[in-house]
Order: structure tokens, then C-alpha cells, then sequence
């Protein structure tokens, strides 16, 4: 229920502020940007160099960055408005660095690939492959032989062959326990160990 | 017992026979059981009795404005209280809007409280100025204080920390969030004696500093109820490895950077640590993640309810294999990082979502910005349907999509949807975005909150003054035509609360036209629209018990007033009014 007021003085202005159709940007608006659809009411923040005079002409004054300085002409460039977009200050870490990871360089990852038995190594690209099952397939096909099925309790379990590397630290490890990114980046050789030597490995 | 025991109430002068059929002292075991303060409000305003028996059972107080009361006012009235919760600044001060040094001081509180409430146990404080002087006399007046709670606050270093940690022997909570701290050193950490045990809750995740980790490791480990700990960056993979291995039983864990090398040894250790965290329901931090570390994490996911990536910068492919893991989530924060294919992730995983807040990665667009856009919010809609909270930030939406989605979910309580240019229009159609909001005013019912975006007309605010019935708090930015639309919110949204609105082309009717909701209210916050500083002096005229305080800023026309702040008090006009801020 709105009270009977009297809303003395001229200086309320309510001409300013009366009831209009149309869109914003519509003739006798305050001063707007150019463009038709997009109307941009942007306060620079205080620290970019802004034209005193334009941002006395209107309240929601326009102020493009650096340069411009008045506010008729075209729509500011991107203009930091202060505290827009609604982001609380110990968020504005610029994430845009992190974002992408840097590929690595172009060349390829090859590591030695021995066979017990075999007369001579092989080398592979780990980087061709992109998991585990893509780089044990190519393997069997190399070496001719087959590999068992990998379980986190069992390692390789239906086979005599063990698929092993070895780390950045010098320690022999199997296959399959690691992240394959990981395993990627720390494995600088593989070795295929055979039936008796496998020992503890392929039958825990 | 006499169960009909008559009593007299002398109230002013007149005896008015009231049957009461408990004893005061039932009564106020009762009421200690009633705990929420819309509640209390209700049951104090009853009858003088229970006006009284709720006073003196109350053990709690919320003060949403610090302003709109005085201590000494609260301490009369309830006189038994152990825990208080202030908020003080008006919410725009989050994003700069609010000069430094405006006020919101928690002293002239303490001060009070030192003298009436000697068994204060708990402060909470949201957007209050706490001076390191402050925390001191905090931490020497109340033997028994035992949690604090800061959050968006200012004012204090890590000394004020330090001397809450040397001096409050009964301390289970330190809660530091998001504070603009001043970062001295980490060596108030180190503050907590020797033979302290009682901690069950410690949060210093933003802070900057390195604090000494064979003191945290200690303190830990000696703190068996420890529920909550969420470290800071500095803290590598190996540190925190070591941290879970003395408290498997977390149940919120926040953990450093996720980035340090690791060996693979390392790897498996942490992978181990984490698989002993079986209580964990919430987790955070993961700053500066490489990727390949996470699968680490997967053993502890299993029981998450909430799952805040919002510092990780995640890409799609990484999100949806943690998401897996993840089958109770709740509540997610992401990075738009994840982009619309994570979004969809989130809607093919998380069934049980309730919660989405998807913050920009790079606001102010200094790289190549992807982010996310409206076929993600839609993704998520379709596969989440419990969804009823969002935060979206996105560069571009259609009014189409906005209605797909609360067709999917309409039970929305909380939908603040921020498009980052300013006045932008549906990207497809070229249309204001005021469908959309329609859509979402009248299909969710049930909404509390609304963030408003993008280009919109005063007819979006005719919709909502028509639809929005349980709007509690509405947001406003660079949106309306006129007056029109602010009166159409004003005259009907009966159960607003909280008004903020700024840069929009609402002027003194508009203004004006709120006079007697004001008082209903909790407060209004106009900057950088169309109100003149007589518009303003009227208002404070007509209703003295509102507050009516305007901050000008320099150089600007001396009748407009830039920054309105109304809000209802019994407290009268603040006395610590910094120079800038003119109470009308």
C-alpha cells in the first residue's frame, strides 16, 4: 500500500526517473555507449586514469580505459569496472597460467625394452601409447608373447612373463601400479622378466 | 505440581489473570530445546512470560547487521548468552565497494561482552573489522572461550592469531576464512602450548605464510578429536601425507598444494594415507593440482557429501575421472576450467547434487578465456534434478536454456546467475535475458535467492514482484529500465529482505516507494544509481528508525548520492560514523 506522499522540491528530479517503455539505450536515457543492444554502464576503477569531466556528466558514467577519456564515443574497450564481475578478492588468483598444462616437447619418449631370453633390446615411444593395456598389447606383439591379467593384489596373474621397469630412483617396479602419467614420466627403462626369475612379482 | 497455577501479570499498572499451566522453570527448559532465532522471535513474542523465559534460556544470538542493535541492548536482554554470530558489512564490500575503514568494529562488542557475558564460548564474525587488540582481549576475557570464526574480516595480523593460540587454554575452533589478513609470519601456529589437546577444528588455508610444520605435525597428532583441518598452500604432498597418517579420522580435510614431485614410492605412500581416511565428507584446496597426483585422492572420495575444486584448475577429462570416485557428492565447487564437457561430467556422476557453484577462472579475461556456457548448465540440469543452489559465472546464456533448466530443476532455493559482460543480451536471439528470469520466478516456488544478469528490462522485475513470493534476497546489476522495476520488487515481494542493488536507473520514486518495507527489511544497498541526496534526507525524514546513510565520492555532483545504505535499527544513528559516511 504506498502512502499519499508529496515528494517536495525540484531537485528529486522524478522526470529523470519516470516511467518509460523501452529498452534501455531508447532515447533521453542518460548518456549510453553506441551500441544499440549492449549498453555499457562502466565505472573505471580507481586507479585507471579517467577524464574527471566525463564522469561528471552522468552518474553511471561511461569512462573507457587510459586514452579515450570521454564518454560519448565508442563503447569503452574492456575497461575494468570496480568490482565487477562479483568476485571476492582471494579468488582473483589469474588461473588462465595454470590452466593448460605445457605439452612437453615434441620428441619422443623412448625407453630400452629388454626380454629375458631375447638376443637383442628393442626401444619404444611411451608417448604413442596412452594407457596401460595400449603399451602391454604393443609389447606382446613385439616380443611375441602374452602377458597375464593385472590385478592390484596379484600383478600379473596367467603368464610367466612380468612386465617391470625401472624408476628414476634405480628401483625395479611393476607395471601397472602407478598413474600412467606418472609412469610415464619416471620410467627409464622396461624389462620383461621371465618364469624362474620372476619370482615374488607375478604371484604374490 | 499445581497444574493450574494462576498468575498474575502486573503489566503497567493493569492485573491481568493469566492461566499458565508451567512453572517458569519448565517453561524455559522447554524453550532451551527451541533452537533456531526465527523460532525464538516467534515464542518471545507470545506473552510477557514467555518473552522473559525465552530471554533467560537463550544461549545464542544472530545479529545480521551489528548496527541494527547496540551491546548493551543485546547483553540486557538476554543475559545467559554463550555464543554470538555478527555480520557487519554490507555485502557489496566483498567486491570493493565499501571504502576502507567504514566501520563494523567488533571492539565496543568486546567490550560489553567482557563486562556481561563472562562465559562467552563461541564468536562468529562475518565482514567485521577485528583488530589484533581485539583477538588479545578476546583471548584474556573469557576463560572459557572455545571456537572462533572469522570470515571475510579485516583488521588483524597473525599476532591477534598467535595471541589466541598462547592464551585460550579451552580453544576446539579456529576458523580463519578468507580474511584480508596481514600475513606477518606463521609463527603463531607454533603459540598453541605443548600440553594443548583440545582443538577439533583448525582452518588457516589462506593464509600466505609458512608455518612451522614439526609444530603442526605435533599439534595434530595431540589433538585426537581433530574433525577439520584445512592448511595452507606451503603445505607440500609429503607434509600432508604425514598429517593423515596422525588423523585418519578427519572428517574435512583442505589440503595444500598439489603439485610437489613426487616419487613413486611417495606416491603410493600418500595413495595409502588417503585410503585410512574413511570418515572424510569434505574436502578443499588441492591449489596448483597436478593432475596425474589425484588418483591418490580416489580411495578417500567414496563418503564425500562436498567436494570444493574451486582453487584447482581442472581440466574436463581430470574432473569427470575424479567424479567417478565420487558417487555421494552433494555440494560441488568448480573452476570454469572444467569447461561445459566437465559440466557434463557433473550431470553423468553426481545424481545426488545439490549444490553447484561454478567460478571464472580468469574474470578479467587477461588469457584466452573459454570458461563455460549455457550447454553446460543445461548438461548438469538434466542429470542432477536435485539440484536447488547454483552460482554460475558464464560469458554467454540464452533465455531458452534458462528455462530448460529450472524446467529440470525447480526446486531452486538459491539461483544467483552472473553473466560477466554487463548487459548482455541472449546471445542467439539478441532479446533481453527477462524470459528467462520469468522462467525461474515462476517455475521454482520455493526461491530465497536471486542474482540478476545480463540485459534486462524492468520487465524482469515486474516478474519477479509478480512470482517471487519467498524471495528473501535479490542481487541487481547494470539492469532495469526505471523506477518501474524497483517499485514492482518493493510492492511485491512480501518477504524480502536484503535489497542490493548498484549502476541500475532506479531513482527517488523508486526509492521512495519502499518507505514503509524499509522496516521489514534488514537493509537496502543502492550505489551508482539514480538517487539524489534529497530523495535520501526524505526518506530519513519519514522514517526515523531507519538508518539512512550515504557515502559520496569525490569529485562527483554534490546532489547525487552514490552509495545509499538503509537499514532498520533500534540503535539509533551509529555514533562511529567515519567521515565519509553522512547519516541523513
Amino acid at each position: 500500500m504506498a502512502r499519499a506522499v508529496s515528494y517536495g522540491g525540484d531537485d528529486l528530479n522524478l522526470e529523470a526517473t519516470e516511467l518509460r517503455l523501452g529498452l534501455p539505450g531508447s532515447d533521453g536515457h542518460e548518456k549510453q555507449s553506441s551500441s544499440a543492444t549492449v549498453r555499457s554502464n562502466k565505472r573505471a576503477s580507481p586507479d585507471v586514469a579517467e577524464d574527471q569531466s566525463a564522469r561528471t556528466k552522468s552518474n553511471n558514467s561511461i569512462v573507457s580505459d587510459a586514452g579515450n577519456g570521454d564518454g560519448d564515443s565508442a563503447p569503452p574497450a574492456k575497461a575494468q569496472v570496480v568490482g565487477w564481475p562479483p568476485i571476492r578478492s582471494f579468488r582473483r588468483n589469474s588461473f588462465h597460467g595454470q590452466a593448460k598444462k605445457t605439452e612437453g616437447d615434441g620428441a619422443g619418449m623412448y625407453v630400452k625394452v629388454s626380454m629375458d631370453g631375447a638376443p637383442y633390446l628393442r626401444k619404444v615411444d611411451l608417448k604413442v601409447y596412452k594407457s596401460y593395456p595400449d603399451l602391454l598389447k604393443a609389447l606382446e606383439h613385439m616380443f611375441k608373447f602374452t602377458i597375464g591379467e593385472y590385478s592390484e593384489r596379484e600383478g600379473y596373474d596367467g603368464s610367466e612373463y612380468v612386465p617391470t621397469y625401472e624408476d628414476k630412483e634405480g628401483d625395479w617396479m611393476l607395471v601397472g601400479d602407478v598413474p600412467w602419467d606418472m609412469f610415464i614420466s619416471s620410467c627409464k627403462r622396461l624389462r620383461i622378466m621371465k618364469g624362474s626369475e620372476t619370482g615374488g612379482l607375478g604371484c604374490l | 505440581m499445581d497444574p493450574m497455577r494462576k498468575k498474575d501479570c502486573h503489566d503497567s499498572g493493569e492485573s491481568v489473570r493469566v492461566a499458565s499451566t508451567f512453572p517458569d522453570e519448565v517453561l524455559e527448559r522447554v524453550l532451551a530445546l527451541v533452537k533456531s532465532h526465527k523460532d525464538r522471535s516467534s515464542v518471545s513474542l507470545v506473552c510477557k512470560d514467555w518473552y522473559d523465559a525465552e530471554r533467560w534460556s537463550r544461549t545464542h544470538v544472530f545479529i545480521g547487521n551489528c548496527y541494527s542493535v547496540s551491546p548493551e541492548i543485546v547483553v540486557r536482554r538476554f543475559p545467559n548468552v554463550r555464543s554470538v554470530t555478527l555480520k557487519g558489512k554490507p555485502r557489496f564490500s566483498d567486491f570493493n565497494l565499501v571504502p576502507p575503514n567504514w566501520g563494523a568494529d567488533i571492539r565496543c562488542w568486546l567490550v560489553v561482552f567482557g563486562a556481561k557475558y563472562r562465559c562467552l564460548e563461541e564468536l562468529r564474525l562475518k565482514r567485521m573489522t577485528v583488530s589484533d587488540e581485539s583477538l588479545e582481549f578476546l583471548a584474556l576475557s573469557f576463560p572459557n572461550f572455545k571456537a572462533l570464526s572469522l570470515l571475510s574480516c579485516d583488521g588483524f595480523s597473525t599476532d591477534g592469531l598467535a595471541a589466541i593460540a598462547s592464551h585460550c587454554k579451552n580453544l576446539t575452533e579456529l576458523n580463519i576464512q578468507e580474511n584480508d589478513i596481514y600475513d606477518k609470519s606463521g609463527s603463531w601456529l607454533s603459540c598453541f602450548p605443548e600440553n594443548f589437546t583440545s582443538l577439533e577444528v583448525l582452518n588457516f588455508a589462506y593464509l600466505h605464510n609458512d608455518v612451522n610444520f614439526e609444530a603442526l605435525e605435533r599439534l595434530v597428532s595431540r589433538c585426537k578429536s581433530l574433525n577439520v583441518l584445512k592448511v595452507n598452500k606451503n603445505i607440500t604432498l609429503e607434509q600432508l601425507q604425514r598429517l593423515l597418517i596422525c588423523a585418519p579420522q578427519l572428517a574435512e580435510l583442505g589440503t595444500g598444494s598439489f603439485l610437489h614431485e613426487l616419487t613413486d614410492r611417495q606416491y603410493s605412500e600418500l595413495k595409502r594415507s588417503f585410503n585410512n581416511c574413511n570418515n572424510l565428507n569434505v574436502l578443499s584446496g588441492l591449489s596448483e593440482v597436478a593432475a596425474i597426483y589425484l588418483p591418490a585422492l580416489y580411495p578417500a572420495c567414496t563418503n564425500l557429501t562436498f567436494l570444493n575444486l574451486s582453487d584447482a584448475a581442472l581440466q574436463s577429462e581430470e574432473l569427470a575421472k575424479l567424479l567417478v570416485h565420487c558417487p555421494r557428492l552433494q555440494r560441488l565447487w568448480v573452476l570454469d576450467t572444467v569447461e561445459d564437457k566437465g559440466l557434463e561430467a557433473i550431470g553423468s556422476n553426481c545424481p545426488l547434487l545439490e549444490e553447484l557453484r561454478v567460478f571464472p577462472s580468469d574474470p578479467f579475461e587477461e588469457g584466452i578465456v573459454h570458461g563455460v556456457t549455457e550447454s553446460g548448465f543445461i548438461a548438469v540440469s538434466y542429470g542432477c534434478r536435485r539440484l536447488h543452489y547454483v552460482l554460475y559465472f558464464c560469458r554467454q546464456m540464452t533465455n531458452a536454456a534458462v528455462a530448460t533448466i529450472v524446467q529440470n530443476c525447480p526446486d531452486f532455493t538459491h539461483f544467483r546467475l552472473c553473466i560477466m559482460n554487463p548487459c548482455q543480451p541472449d546471445y542467439l536471439s539478441n532479446e533481453p535475458m527477462d524470459e528467462a528470469f520469468c522462467a525461474v520466478v515462476k517455475t521454482c516456488t520455493k526461491l530465497r535467492r536471486l542474482a540478476v544478469s545480463g540485459l534486462l528490462t524492468d520487465l524482469t522485475f515486474e516478474y519477479i514482484g509478480k512470482y517471487a513470493k519467498n524471495l528473501e534476497t535479490l542481487s541487481v546489476a547494470f539492469a532495469g529500465s526505471s523506477d518501474w522495476g524497483m517499485q514492482c520488487v518493493l510492492g511485491g515481494c512480501p518477504k524480502l529482505r536484503k535489497l542490493e542493488i548498484r549502476d541500475c536507473p532506479f531513482g527517488n520514486a523508486a526509492l521512495l516507494s519502499g518507505f514503509e518495507k524499509y522496516e521489514s527489511m534488514r537493509s537496502l544497498w543502492m550505489s551508482d544509481c539514480k538517487v539524489t541526496m534529497n530523495g535520501c534526507r526524505f526518506l530519513a525524514k519519514e522514517m526515523p528508525r531507519l538508518n539512512v546513510e550515504v557515502m559520496k565520492e569525490d569529485g562527483n555532483d554534490d546532489s547525487q548520492a552514490d552509495k545509499v545504505y538503509v537499514y532498520r535499527s533500534v540503535a539509533g544513528p551509529r555514533r562511529d560514523a567515519p567521515p565519509f559516511v553522512l547519516t541523513l
